[in-house]
């Protein structure tokens, strides 16, 4: 169980931190939601992972660190909130710039710096 | 009442912005209200902090929320250090409602809501004495700043704000895998917990409690600006309007005062094998971020950005005083705080009532039309161009003064006398290339259509300018106070049996 909740931990942080790296907002944003979901479940990890055992003492016979459980769920509201925003911001970003690069502009390398090289064909 | 001091600075404006969201001070045309009530909650809040300093001369002070007791529940503890920055942020917030007074806080329905919401995560910040407690707080101090930022709105701060909140919000992972891993191998989060259980762990631990504790020193380096970290922040301060950015003057501190608590505390030099870990990191990234903040400084094509890296070059004076790892030192830097904090706050608002009085010119260093008020612009602008630049008689010079003094071994001595008094020099060359240029260098013609600057502003600017003298006219009683603070940070092992605990 251990190897699948590192793999899924390490995938979820690869995908957020590369589309956290995009030039624009869209795939950031998503990449920030990655990000903020492999840190939930590394968070939750970190009182250890069992079987069958309750968080709440006597209602199973082994139990679980609870503490792990509420900064998760901590997480998850804050995560969300922060998320929430990020979103209405981009789609602010949309309407003030007029694109939705991460820059606010779109990169110098693409079509408009190479077509007046080139001439009207 | 004295027993629940601690919390006064938090609850306070978390109960006054919940307030100012309801009907009889809620909507637009109710803003004198709503004015009203932030400059007395301000007042208060400047007093309760107050008397939460007074009080913690004493001892610190412990607060279990909801009567959880540590290290289980959650507690805040208000040290002389913390009731300093409290107090410090309180005044800042005042400063800042003032200024807003004059009509910056039309520009938005929800200004003085999120100005107090501010209040309470940095007030939050400095006071909690739990790591994921403090993440919280980081948290509701950053969420009032992204909103605090497109304040006004316009294209420039949405553009800054993008960066911002990306960037921060990669940090608040980055804080969380910190959190996850220090909470793995310590199995807890009350920092005074951690720090006693950071020598005991195993070899194996170490390499993750180190890799937890390096993370952390990104997050607070992004906070505070930390070379390499500091790319966002000239354009963000610059691009705030002047009442946010004077209050975002704390905001770096927030970061510095974490590194100062969780590298004085946890991995200090109590901790065994990992004593004193990013020290190693912070020595040349320290001199670093001077060096970024003084080719900042020269390279600023206005006074808002001036001012920003201003702010750079202080946090590389502070971290300094943090890397020299002294009682002396840790005294120096937190009077140096105190000092910068006041002074770039009054900067920002007198590069916008600059800004202000020069048509379009704004506050770029351009010839421009002449300025409204010269003298009175001109004299704050010099007061504060000496404080900041560390000159005689204002606090600048015992800060730093304080800081070069507390440098004993010969190598320290050479890199940061140096550093910090070339960035001294860069600062006054850069200051009065400026304020020849804005005041000196003008094209002439009639200045009469341009309206005088409002009380507020005035008031707000010179209420900043003043701790300046004051720091220094008060300097034995401030200097006290900034070693009782030092002393408090760095020998606090008498309070682990505040814990319940014994002694280790």
């Amino acid at each position: 169980m251990e190897a699948l909740y590192v793999y899924c931990v390490g995938m979820l942080t690869f995908c957020g931190v590369f589309l956290c790296l995009r030039a624009r907002l869209f795939p950031v944003v998503l990449g920030l939601t990655m990000l903020s979901y492999a840190v939930n479940l590394f968070l939750f990890s970190s009182g250890g992972l069992t079987f069958n055992a309750a968080a709440i003492l006597g209602a199973s016979e082994t139990y679980s660190d609870p503490l792990p459980q509420a900064l998760v769920l901590t997480a998850i509201v804050i995560g969300f909130a922060m998320i929430a925003f990020i979103v209405i911001l981009a789609m602010r970003a949309r309407a003030d710039l007029g694109n939705d690069y991460v820059d606010g502009r779109e990169p110098p390398d693409t079509e408009q710096a190479i077509s007046p090289k080139r001439g009207n064909l | 009442m004295s027993q629940h001091l601690a919390i006064i600075p938090i609850l306070l404006p978390l109960f006054a912005g919940l307030l100012m969201l309801l009907p009889p001070l809620a909507g637009v045309e109710n803003i004198r209200r709503r004015r009203i009530t932030s400059l007395i909650v301000g007042a208060v809040s400047i007093f309760a902090a107050a008397n939460l300093a007074v009080q913690v001369q004493q001892g610190p002070l412990f607060y279990a929320l909801g009567n959880w007791q540590a290290p289980n529940g959650i507690v805040l503890m208000a040290d002389p250090l913390a009731a300093m920055l409290v107090l410090a942020t309180c005044i800042l917030v005042f400063g800042s409602t003032v200024y807003a007074c004059a009509g910056e806080d039309r520009q938005g329905a929800y200004f003085y809501p999120l100005l107090q919401f501010q209040l309470m995560g940095i007030n939050g910040a400095f006071l909690t004495a739990d790591l994921f407690n403090l993440f919280v707080f980081f948290e509701v101090l950053l969420i009032a700043s992204y909103s605090l930022l497109i304040h006004g709105g316009g294209k420039q701060k949405t553009q800054a704000n993008v960066h911002y909140v990306v960037l921060n919000l990669v940090g608040s992972s980055l804080f969380l895998f910190a959190l996850g891993a220090l909470y793995g191998t310590l199995g807890t989060l009350n920092m005074l917990d951690m720090a006693m259980r950071v020598p005991t762990i195993s070899e194996g631990e170490q390499v993750i409690a180190k890799v937890g504790g390096l993370m952390l020193l990104m997050v607070f380096g992004l906070k505070a600006a930390m070379l390499p970290l500091h790319f966002w922040l000239p354009k963000t301060y610059s691009a705030a309007s002047a009442s946010v950015a004077a209050l975002f003057a704390i905001m770096t501190k927030v970061g510095i005062y974490s590194i100062y608590r969780v590298y004085t505390m946890i991995f200090g030099e109590h901790a065994g094998p990992l004593a004193d870990m990013a020290l190693g990191w912070i020595w040349p990234l320290a001199l670093l971020t001077l060096i970024g903040g003084a080719i900042g400084v020269l390279a600023s094509p206005n006074l808002r950005q001036m001012a920003a890296n201003m702010v750079i070059i202080s946090v590389g004076t502070l971290l300094i005083s943090f890397a020299i790892r002294s009682q002396e030192a840790s005294a120096a830097g937190f009077y140096y705080m105190i000092h910068s904090t006041f002074v770039t706050a009054a900067l920002f608002m007198i590069a916008d009532m600059l800004g202000q009085q020069r048509g379009k010119a704004l506050d770029r260093f351009v010839v421009a039309r002449k300025v409204k008020q010269p003298v009175l612009l001109g004299s704050l602008f010099f007061v504060a161009s000496m404080a900041v630049a560390g000159l005689p008689p204002f606090s600048g010079f015992i800060g730093k003064l304080l800081i070069l003094q507390s440098a004993h071994q010969a190598t320290e001595m050479i890199w940061v006398w140096t550093l910090i008094l070339l960035a001294g020099l860069v600062c006054i060359v850069a200051l009065s290339r400026a304020g020849s240029t804005v005041f000196w260098r003008h094209t002439g013609g009639n200045n009469n259509d341009i309206a005088s600057l409002s009380y507020w502003q005035i008031g707000a600017a010179g209420l900043m300018l003043l701790m300046s003298p004051l720091m220094v006219v008060f300097g034995a009683v401030t200097t006290e106070y900034m070693q009782l603070a030092a002393l408090q940070l760095h020998q606090f092992s008498g309070l682990f049996e505040l814990l319940g605990r014994a002694n280790p």
